[in-house]
């Protein structure tokens, strides 16, 4: 019964992904060179974030809508880094389902994901795209640099133990299972050492970054990181953490202020922080990196655990102090 | 403090990387809750479980746990690891009845022969025969010996299947099942309605099923079981190209609603052959599918059907692709009748039509030889695996008995006994089985006896006109309102299609004659053909086709009481049939015969006659008295 009803939520999770993914068709056809990927729908006024490859090496690059609807596709920009391409399509009537890069999300390993992508062409016309589920192995640094074939991108990517990144699949999406965009499927990689492909992603937010920057004209840097500006502190949220001092300090909370958000939340000291918003955090360094990556602006969901209870809360940091008298 | 900081850090860590990863995966999906997931991965990994036993989260995961373990304990005994004679090819499959019949792919069992071994779950190895194949569809029809108890799985709905739902794959990858238990994956539907190019010359998979659980060489012809168990595809292709022969998520399973309607045919025996619609179509973007050219000697012509019409429907699926048209046509079996809606030139028109074969008979048959003499696909890794992370080599401790099975020349008793080699057939003594069988229900229903001799038949027409008809061995006449119509039998008899526009009533009625005299075994070739619709909104009746001077005759019976349904007559190939389509029979002149028949041609009714008289005169000779039982 339950597995009924979550296959439910599934179908409806992927019916919307599938939605806002296109199939491109472009230059190849050759042994082992496919004459197709994936690309996703960025705006809603028919961006389309692909892969650089040579599928694009053509005049005559045609993006088909999940309708079975067949465009030219324009070429904006590339970003040279990240390998990720921005193609348009031409104006068109009706505002077109896309993916929200204004916020990515992110996940941590073990969040379950699904792959949409139309790996091996398999999908033509109005055809849906394939789906694979998987979850999030590693979070790690892409290492593929040597060689001429192999990724330039060396940052984080999203390891995941679906097999996600076939022949066509190059552009497709990871997504959560709440359909936000996790990851940007990328080119092919074999190991020269085990002759393992790996199958992985790169993350959201730095595909919004090459989105960004081929917007803007700007081709983003190694370090780009897209980190708030103004990110939330433990202090902000009213409570500190004991003092870190073991390669892996578990993240107890030390203390409360009276009056702030966690005391209003009903937080205590030696309460154990195990999940920033959807993140397993094991140490006092992993909550302030998750905490990095939130905008002072937002509400911060926190689990803890108080001896064998567990604790939901979300927490808004508290006004600036200018704003105070 | 500290001792106790570090220790609980230590296990976070170890649960989160290591003990509990893989569980959480399946369960953390399945539940699809986030919020679960986090207070579910908090809790197991940092306490102890059973302080949480109340907890409702917690117990909904484990039961769902354990619903799968259940589920997956119902179906594996059911599921077949088949080895060729010589233990060195083989794949997967799974028994459909307690007489073991059961489901595998074509291509596992072209290069077995006859006979193959097949393994259970319990341990035994059965022998098993081959009944029937349909080589494009990929299916193979096979029984296991031995048991009239068999375990079997039932079977599901692929036409509900939605992308997402989960599955299960179970069989024999890689043939590791030496101690013949199936292997289980686990994953979702990634497609539906896939439609897969014909590999080679033979193999073409239309709506197929397509998931990422892992399918693997060896896993080819076992089951694709729903969440419930319920059998939803046969297993039997996956993408691999450049990534080499193992699973890369991408595997396809033909749709069970595809074999549902030709498992009746697949237990004929004979070699089966999908439909082609007589006319070929193309897509034109955004405005449908268009016909670009149609033959005119196919049903489809005959029915309307012109070059630039478009076709919006057909058999009930909505068609705006010429790969949706593909898919919706290639999961038929020659013959099947199938609705179609077609409009252009001012016209909306939806028809009725008969499909045609795909191939030729001797075409199909040559290229099933050629397929059967193929060297066995090895479904066992490479020796030298290009991945060299993978799995070490599978623990070989004792030499499989499997592999010391006996050449096939030399039969099995067991499978000789069922075993009758035919052009044609995969396994003739099948198709005498059951033809003999239906033609015995047949007679209990319609004592056949009385009715062997010359027949004077009167009655009226719907419009309540008399009508007579006069049928003997070597001409025939009917008076009918319009006329009096007659045909001659002592010369050719395709041709005869008298009265006009009947399609050959005096005919049908003279063949149908001539099987009641002489039974399948003296008629001519008759042979079983498997289960057909009369039309595309009814239920399949068995079909007995008789060939008999050129002319081919389909005698349709009722499933259930065994009486003749339905007869149709082919007077040549360029004609619309003659189909006469009878009540239940009733007691009419101390006779037991069918009072009421339709004479359709086409989409033409012809007549509709209610007998008032059946009168039989002597035979010239009893041959019904000398028809022998054909041995095999």
């Amino acid at each position: 019964m339950r597995t009924q009803t979550a296959a439910k939520e599934l179908a409806a999770v992927i019916a919307e992904s599938q939605q806002r993914v296109v199939k491109i068709y472009g230059a190849g056809g050759f042994r082992e060179l496919e004459a197709y990927q994936t690309g996703l729908l960025v705006s809603p006024d028919g961006h389309v974030l692909t892969l650089m490859s040579y599928v694009l090496d053509t005049d005559d690059v045609t993006a088909v809508l999940a309708d079975g609807r067949r465009y030219e596709a324009e070429y904006v920009g590339a970003d040279p880094l990240t390998e990720l391409a921005l193609l348009k399509l031409p104006p068109l009537d009706t505002p077109l389902p896309c993916f929200d890069l204004s916020a990515p999300a992110s996940a941590s390993p073990g969040v379950p994901v699904l792959a949409v992508s139309n790996l091996y062409g398999i999908a033509t016309g109005d055809e849906p795209v394939s789906v694979l589920q998987g979850v999030v192995t590693a979070v790690a640094d892409l290492d593929a640099r040597r060689g001429a074939a192999q990724a330039r991108y060396r940052g984080q990517v999203y390891i995941v133990d679906a097999a996600t990144n076939n022949p066509g699949a190059g552009g497709g999406a990871v997504v959560d299972l709440e359909d936000r965009l996790l990851g940007v499927i990328g080119k092919e990689l074999r190991s020269r050492v085990t002759g393992t492909w790996l199958n992985y992603a790169l993350p959201a937010d730095r595909a919004a970054a090459s989105v960004e920057a081929i917007l803007t004209g700007q081709t983003s840097g190694d370090d780009a990181l897209l980190l708030p500006e103004d990110p939330l502190t433990t202090l902000d949220l009213g409570l500190r953490l004991v003092p870190d001092v073991l390669p892996r300090t578990p993240p107890y909370v030390d203390w409360v202020r009276p009056g702030g958000p966690a005391d209003a939340a009903g937080l205590r000291p030696d309460d154990l922080v195990v999940f920033v918003q959807s993140a397993a955090v094991n140490s006092c360094q992993d909550v302030a990196a998750r905490l990095a990556e939130i905008d002072r602006e937002e509400v911060v969901a926190l689990s803890l655990l108080r001896g064998d209870e567990l604790i939901q809360c979300e927490l808004a940091a508290e006004p600036p102090a200018e704003d105070q008298p | 403090m500290r001792n106790l900081v570090e220790r609980i850090t230590a296990e976070v860590a170890e649960c989160a990387e290591n003990k509990y990863f893989h569980s959480f995966r399946g369960l953390c999906v399945l539940c699809g809750s986030y919020k679960l997931l986090t207070a579910v991965l908090a809790m197991s990994s940092v306490v102890d479980a059973t302080a949480f036993a109340s907890d409702d989260s917690l117990d909904q995961l484990l039961a769902e746990e354990q619903a799968r373990v259940e589920v997956i304990r119902e179906f594996t005994p059911a599921v077949v690891a088949i080895f060729d004679g010589q233990g060195e090819g083989g794949g997967s499959g799974v028994i459909i009845s307690p007489d073991g019949y059961a489901l595998t792919n074509f291509h596992v069992t072209a290069p077995c022969g006859p006979a193959m071994k097949c393994g259970l779950a319990d341990g035994r190895v059965y022998d098993a025969v081959i009944v029937g194949i349909d080589p494009v569809g990929d299916v193979g029809l096979i029984q296991l010996l031995g048991r009239d108890d068999f375990p079997t799985a039932p079977l599901g709905d692929s036409d509900t299947a939605r992308v997402g739902d989960w599955v299960y794959v179970a069989g024999n990858p890689f043939l590791l099942a030496d101690n013949l238990q199936p292997s289980i994956s686990y994953g979702i539907l990634s497609g539906v309605r896939r439609y897969q190019y014909p590999a080679g010359t033979l193999l073409e998979y239309a709506d197929c099923l397509q998931t990422d659980a892992a399918i693997n060489p060896g896993n080819s012809g076992g089951p694709l079981f729903d969440a419930e168990g319920r059998v939803i595809g046969i297993n039997g292709r996956g993408s691999f190209e450049k990534r080499g022969r193992v699973n890369v998520g991408v595997g396809y399973a033909i749709s069970i609603n595809q074999i549902k309607r030709f498992l009746p045919m697949l237990k004929s025996g004979r070699i089966l052959d999908h439909a082609s619609f007589g006319a070929t179509v193309a897509t034109s973007p955004g405005n449908g599918v268009f016909v670009d050219e149609v033959l005119d000697s196919s049903d489809a012509y005959r029915r309307g059907l012109r070059y630039g019409d478009r076709i919006s429907r057909f058999g009930g699926r909505d068609v705006r692709t010429a790969n949706a048209f593909q898919n919706a046509l290639a999961v038929y079996p020659k013959w099947w009748p199938v609705e179609v809606e077609f409009s252009g030139r001012d016209r909306s028109l939806t028809r009725e039509m008969h499909l045609a074969a795909l191939h030729q008979e001797e075409e199909l048959f040559d290229l099933v030889q050629q397929e059967a003499a193929k060297p066995a696909d090895n479904p066992r890794p490479p020796k030298e695996p290009e991945d060299p992370g993978g799995e070490e080599d599978k623990p070989r401790g004792k030499p499989n008995p499997l592999r010391q099975a006996k050449k096939q020349q030399d039969l099995p008793e067991a499978v000789k006994q069922r075993y009758t080699a035919r052009r044609g057939y995969a396994n003739y003594w099948y198709n005498l089985r059951k033809r003999d069988a239906l033609w015995d229900r047949f007679q209990a229903s319609t004592p056949t006896a009385p009715l062997n001799g010359e027949w004077t038949i009167e009655g009226v027409t719907a419009a309540g006109l008399p009508c007579k008809l006069n049928a003997g061995e070597d001409d025939a006449q009917i008076t009918l309102p319009q006329g009096v119509f007659s045909a001659d039998f002592t010369g050719r008899l395709d041709q005869q299609q008298s009265p006009p526009g009947s399609g050959g009533l005096l005919l049908a009625v003279r063949l149908w004659q001539r099987l009641l005299a002489r039974g399948p075994a003296q008629y001519g070739e008759v042979y079983y053909h498997g289960a057909l619709p009369l039309a595309s909104d009814s239920q399949p009746l068995d079909c007995l086709v008789g060939l008999h001077a050129g002319v081919e005759c389909r005698f349709y019976f009722d499933r259930a009481s065994g009486y003749l349904a339905a007869v149709d007559a082919f007077s040549n190939e360029w004609s619309d049939r003659c189909r006469i389509t009878f009540a239940a029979p009733t007691e009419l002149d101390g006779l037991r015969v069918p009072a009421l028949w339709r004479v359709t041609s086409g989409d033409r009714e012809f007549a509709t006659l209610t007998l008032t008289s059946w009168r039989v005169a002597a035979p010239a000779a009893d041959l019904s008295e000398q028809a022998e039982e054909e041995t095999p």
